[in-house]
């Protein structure tokens, strides 16, 4: 994993002589303190998946003793994982959630964010005003008229009160989207606009294939978010066992017996987990550059 | 968002252009331009957001139970939250306690973080993405981590202070400790603010480093009197994302509850929520308990509103604070 070319550190340049600047006075002594101070920070954030992943592994008496290292590795464990509860029924719950979320999200917050950002009306000011209220509103907040709404429309039970809001504009993308829109420079829509472009084609022709790693950005955060989303999907569906999504599943998530089962917990907890780690393995570098875009200065 | 649209056409009203008719045309297509990019987020924020914010002011004056009409009784749900329910000032204290205390750990913590990965070179890369990863994790997946660290009998963290001869507290299942251990779980998980804060001191320009150098500042003194006030507006952000994030803080408190509690059912038993002695009992968890369990939904409602007021006041901060950069500057990271 070439990971050390997406991390920031790759656009400081103008750095080099910070960290590495006086080595020959400080030496060696400050170099080791730094570095084990690196290296016990990185263990910080490491070992709580080390430890999750070696008690997955154990066998079920084990798993209810006090020790760290499986003595005899059950991978088993994982198919158990798969068999002790419809896991495959709330991994299909949870990817048309997550895909059909993203997908709605970029077809409506795409032209909105286009509009506020390379448009310019007098109302646009005031508009990202509210796509920015509305991306910090606590979804607790307007809960009770919501679950009214879907209920009167017969969709509480299912999915769809999670999904069609992303096709109607989701703020926190719109907001995104729209940071890195206005990295484009104003000479190439010029362009296409004087050769008669209209600004629908502006946008897919021109702007669009610009900022592909915005849309990476905006659609791995849309994923994430969904995925991970808990309240949304307890809210809606906690009464409907049929329409769990995996975040929710794991939540009530115990094995066969009565007493957590650590080692199947722990499995399934990695089953929920490995989706959004692997993706951000692939995909690091649009997660960094979107990270940095919401960092608002 | 009435205005929105007024203010949309009031574009193209004064017309003292030397071509009127061929300016009005272009300023009116490109006004039906921004009507067709920007309607379906218009009817999503009429939807989703204007509508839903006004019918919680109304419910909340009513004592609407999801399915009988609603009637109106005035003030008697503010009259209940403010000096009748017992539940509601401990959720409201929990969920000040972790404004409080999350806001200025995570601050602080992502800072340090930050701080020294800037200045580390060997292995930046690998510890960047370790730093990160659990950032990633599901929140319902990191909760039970978590518990299943911290969990008294077995756990690996009681196992390792057992070790030291240490005999491990309670954790997740002791009414003093629960939050604490919340805390250090959200810790754990804050690596999307410390990349952010990384980027800004990444962006200092070095030439104020050298200037300081010259001028004999230590470390110490440069980071006072350069790094920070360089980035603060980036920890005004932090500072006012994570007083956001408290205010909502839901999943964490009430999986670890339940799952800590023994009993991993689905939210709503009043005994699990909160486990133990209520400790993690948040204020959009009670909120939740009494809208859709106890099926109080007016009274739900006037919660909701006392919520959106505080998290209003803190958003305006942000809304104040971009308003100035909005229309020229693009990029913030």
């Amino acid at each position: 994993m070439s990971v050390s070319t997406t991390w920031p550190a790759a656009r400081g340049a103008n750095r080099s002589r910070r960290a590495g600047g006086r080595p020959r006075r400080q030496g060696l002594l400050s170099w080791v303190a730094l570095h084990s101070l690196g290296l016990a920070l990185g263990l910080m954030f490491l070992l709580p998946f080390v430890f999750v992943l070696l008690t997955a592994f154990m066998s079920d008496q084990q798993a209810l003793t006090a020790t760290l290292w499986p003595r005899e590795w059950h991978p088993e464990n994982f198919a158990e994982v798969f068999t002790s509860a419809p896991m495959l029924r709330y991994l299909g719950n949870s990817l048309l959630y997550a895909v059909l979320a993203t997908a709605g999200m970029l077809l409506s917050s795409v032209p909105a964010a286009y509009a506020l950002a390379r448009l310019r009306w007098r109302g646009s000011n005031l508009a990202f005003l509210l796509v920015i209220a509305a991306m910090l509103l606590p979804p607790q907040v307007v809960a009770v008229p919501l679950y009214s709404l879907w209920a009167n429309n017969h969709l509480t039970g299912t999915l769809w009160p999670l999904i069609i809001p992303y096709f109607l504009g989701d703020a926190f993308s719109i907001f995104l989207l729209r940071q890195f829109f206005l990295t484009v420079p104003q000479d190439y829509l010029d362009a296409a606009r004087v050769d008669g472009c209209s600004e629908l084609s502006v946008l897919v022709r021109v702007l669009l294939p610009m900022v592909r790693p915005g849309l990476a950005a905006a659609s791995l955060f849309t994923f994430l978010y969904t995925w991970n989303d808990y309240f949304g999907p307890l809210l809606y569906t906690g009464e409907a066992q049929q329409s769990w999504t995996l975040s929710l599943a794991l939540a009530s998530f115990r094995g066969a017996h009565r007493d957590t089962q650590w080692n199947l917990t722990m499995a399934a907890t990695i089953v929920v987990m490995l989706p959004v780690i692997l993706l951000f393995l692939f995909a690091q570098k649009s997660f960094v550059r979107g990270i940095t875009f919401t960092g608002v200065k | 968002m009435t205005a929105t649209i007024t203010e949309v056409s009031a574009v193209d009203s004064p017309l003292t252009t030397d071509e009127p008719s061929a300016r009005l045309r272009s300023k009116s297509r490109n006004r039906l331009w921004v009507l067709a990019f920007l309607a379906p987020w218009l009817v999503g924020f009429a939807v989703f957001f204007a509508y839903p914010l006004l019918a919680t002011v109304y419910f909340s004056f009513t004592n609407y139970n999801g399915l009988s009409t609603a009637d109106w009784v005035g003030l008697r749900n503010y009259a209940y939250l403010f000096t009748g329910d017992p539940l509601v000032r401990t959720a409201a204290y929990n969920t000040l306690w972790l404004v409080v205390v999350l806001t200025v750990l995570r601050v602080a913590f992502t800072l340090g973080v930050a701080s020294v990965l800037a200045r580390i070179r060997r292995g930046a890369g690998l510890l960047r993405t370790l730093v990160y990863l659990p950032a990633l994790a599901p929140p319902v997946a990191a909760t039970l981590t978590f518990v299943f660290l911290f969990n008294p009998g077995t756990g690996p963290v009681n196992t390792v202070l057992g070790w030291l001869g240490i005999s491990g507290p309670l954790w997740f299942n002791d009414p003093a400790l629960a939050k604490p251990a919340l805390t250090l779980l959200t810790l754990w998980g804050s690596g999307e603010l410390t990349i952010i804060v990384l980027a800004a001191i990444l962006d200092v320009p070095a030439d104020l480093y050298e200037a300081a150098a010259l001028d004999g500042a230590g470390p110490w003194q440069r980071f006072r009197a350069i790094t920070l006030p360089t980035i603060a507006p980036v920890l005004v952000f932090g500072v006012v994302n994570s007083i956001i994030f408290a205010l909502q803080y839901f999943t964490q408190a009430v999986v670890a509850g339940s799952v800590a509690s023994g009993s991993a059912n689905m939210v709503g038993n009043s005994q699990i929520l909160g486990y133990p002695s209520n400790s993690t009992l948040t204020f959009p968890a009670w909120l939740y308990q009494q809208g859709f369990k106890a099926y109080h939904m007016g009274y739900a409602s006037a919660m909701a509103v006392l919520l959106f007021v505080v998290s209003f006041a803190f958003t305006a901060v942000l809304l104040r604070r971009l308003r100035g950069g909005a229309r020229v500057e693009g990029v913030t990271g």
